[in-house]
């Protein structure tokens, strides 16, 4: 069994929780901040996790290595609204031993 | 008045499922819909996404799983008040209840289903300071009549399909229409990219890229827009205007019904779960995604099942008293309200002499 990681992640209130993601269960990021509870329901992964709706949109924090964002991810943010240059959907980053000590913020709901 | 013996708000695969379950029981059902058509969720948002965990489908798309639903319980004929959202509940003194639409629609039902998925859904609105002035004075979030835009200059916003297929359609409507998305790419069918691109080029419409709306201008109703260019960021400029349509999608919100005096919890209607999925208030039920109980999951199957129990003590409500015996549909048939009947064929008894 592969490790858990462990990441910062900054709720809607602006509490900091530090957490520790498996890599051996697929989870994206939205499914970790829905595990954890850090966002009401409903707010969060509306469409499931497609990047159909923006509702898991975060800004990273840490310079941490991303995986590249494909064409649905960055035509989702261009229409999203609180868009920073740092945004990324929850719903596309997939939890890896190479995300050890990712930071982010989510971004207000919309 | 719509009177139905089960009102379902909601059309979605779990609302459409139960109209099913209900004609089993003969009880007739209309459902009532924000959106202007059935299948919720699924025909909304991802009708061409493949669902993998519907029973005896390894792959189903939503869009077609809404079609086989809606194949299912048209022989029970089912009510429809689409693009229409419920808004006030109003117990009467016979216990049944009326339930009213933003429209004004009244319906009339001894039992009333919440099928909402996750709310009704509600346009997203841009983050523009002084845009809620203007709603309805000249701001739409939904074309409901293309003709109030005949000859008026239309400014649009928005990258996805609406922002284009209305921007073509009003082209030949208006006097004049302007897009305008934050980037240079739009993520809607290539045929709607390549005609908007044909008609830019004719001059038939504006194209303003990558740019947004920052603010709207106007004494009682909008006279115009200002706009961002995105590569320059100080860089504004008015566009003259008599509407401005923002499309960027649907946003769900549980909406008037968390007025209703039902209990809420985390965003959804707690329920009893170990009978019926009734709220608490008695005779209103709530079933699918917009429910929450322990051990709760938002899966279209667990609404299925949902959907099934709430149809039985629905029964009861309106035949109280009256026996009923849960049959298989693999014995007893269907009888459709429409007439028809489907039922196992018989097997060939023969006489051995």
């Amino acid at each position: 069994m592969e490790q858990d990681i462990n990441i910062k992640i900054t709720d809607r209130e602006g509490k900091t929780h530090k957490v520790q993601a498996p890599t051996d269960m697929a989870m994206n990021l939205m499914e970790v901040v829905r595990s954890f509870e850090l966002a009401e329901e409903g707010t969060i992964g509306v469409c499931g996790g497609m990047a159909m709706c923006a509702s898991c949109q975060c800004y990273v924090l840490s310079d941490t290595q991303l995986p590249e964002m494909q064409d649905d991810e960055e035509a989702m943010l261009s229409e999203a609204f609180y868009v920073k240059d740092n945004s990324r959907l929850g719903c596309q980053i997939h939890i890896t031993p190479e995300l050890e000590g990712l930071e982010v913020e989510l971004a207000p709901e919309s | 008045m719509i009177k139905t013996d089960i009102l379902i708000i909601g059309a979605g695969p779990t609302g459409l499922f139960a109209v099913f379950e209900a004609g089993l029981l003969k009880l007739k059902c209309h459902l009532i819909d924000a959106l202007p058509q059935p299948g919720g969720q699924c025909s909304e948002i991802y009708p061409k996404k493949p669902i993998y965990d519907i029973p005896a489908y390894p792959e189903i798309l939503a869009g077609d799983l809404t079609h086989k639903l809606m194949e299912q319980c048209k022989q029970f004929e089912p009510g429809f008040t689409l693009g229409e959202r419920a808004d006030t509940i109003e117990k009467q003194e016979d216990g049944s209840f009326i339930v009213t639409t933003n429209k004004g629609t009244k319906h009339q039902a001894p039992v009333v289903a919440i099928a909402g998925g996750l709310g009704s859904f509600e346009p997203r609105k841009p983050l523009i300071h002084n845009i809620a002035s203007f709603e309805d004075k000249g701001v739409e979030y939904i074309i409901k009549d293309p003709e109030v835009y005949r000859d008026k200059k239309v400014v649009i916003a928005g990258g996805g399909d609406s922002a284009l297929d209305w921007s073509i359609f009003l082209s030949d409507v208006a006097k004049e229409v302007t897009l305008i998305h934050r980037r240079n790419e739009f993520r809607g069918h290539l045929d709607s990219v390549e005609k908007v691109q044909e008609l830019k080029n004719a001059g038939k419409i504006n194209l303003v890229t990558p740019a947004e709306v920052v603010g709207i201008l106007g004494a009682k109703e909008v006279s115009g827009v200002v706009v961002k260019q995105a590569e320059h960021i100080e860089k504004e400029f008015e566009i003259e205007c008599d509407h401005f349509i923002p499309l960027f999608g649907l946003s769900p919100k549980l909406g008037p019904i968390a007025n209703w005096g039902l209990e809420i919890e985390k965003n959804a209607i707690k329920v009893d779960n170990s009978l019926d999925y009734q709220t608490n208030i008695p005779g209103v039920f709530a079933i699918g995604d917009v429910n929450t109980y322990p051990g709760k999951l938002k899966l279209i199957l667990c609404g299925f099942h949902e959907a099934t129990l709430m149809c039985q003590s629905a029964y009861k409500i309106i035949n109280p008293g009256k026996r009923y015996v849960m049959k298989y549909t693999t014995v007893a048939g269907v009888d459709g309200f429409d007439g028809t009947r489907k039922e196992a064929p018989k097997a060939v008894v023969k006489k051995i002499e």
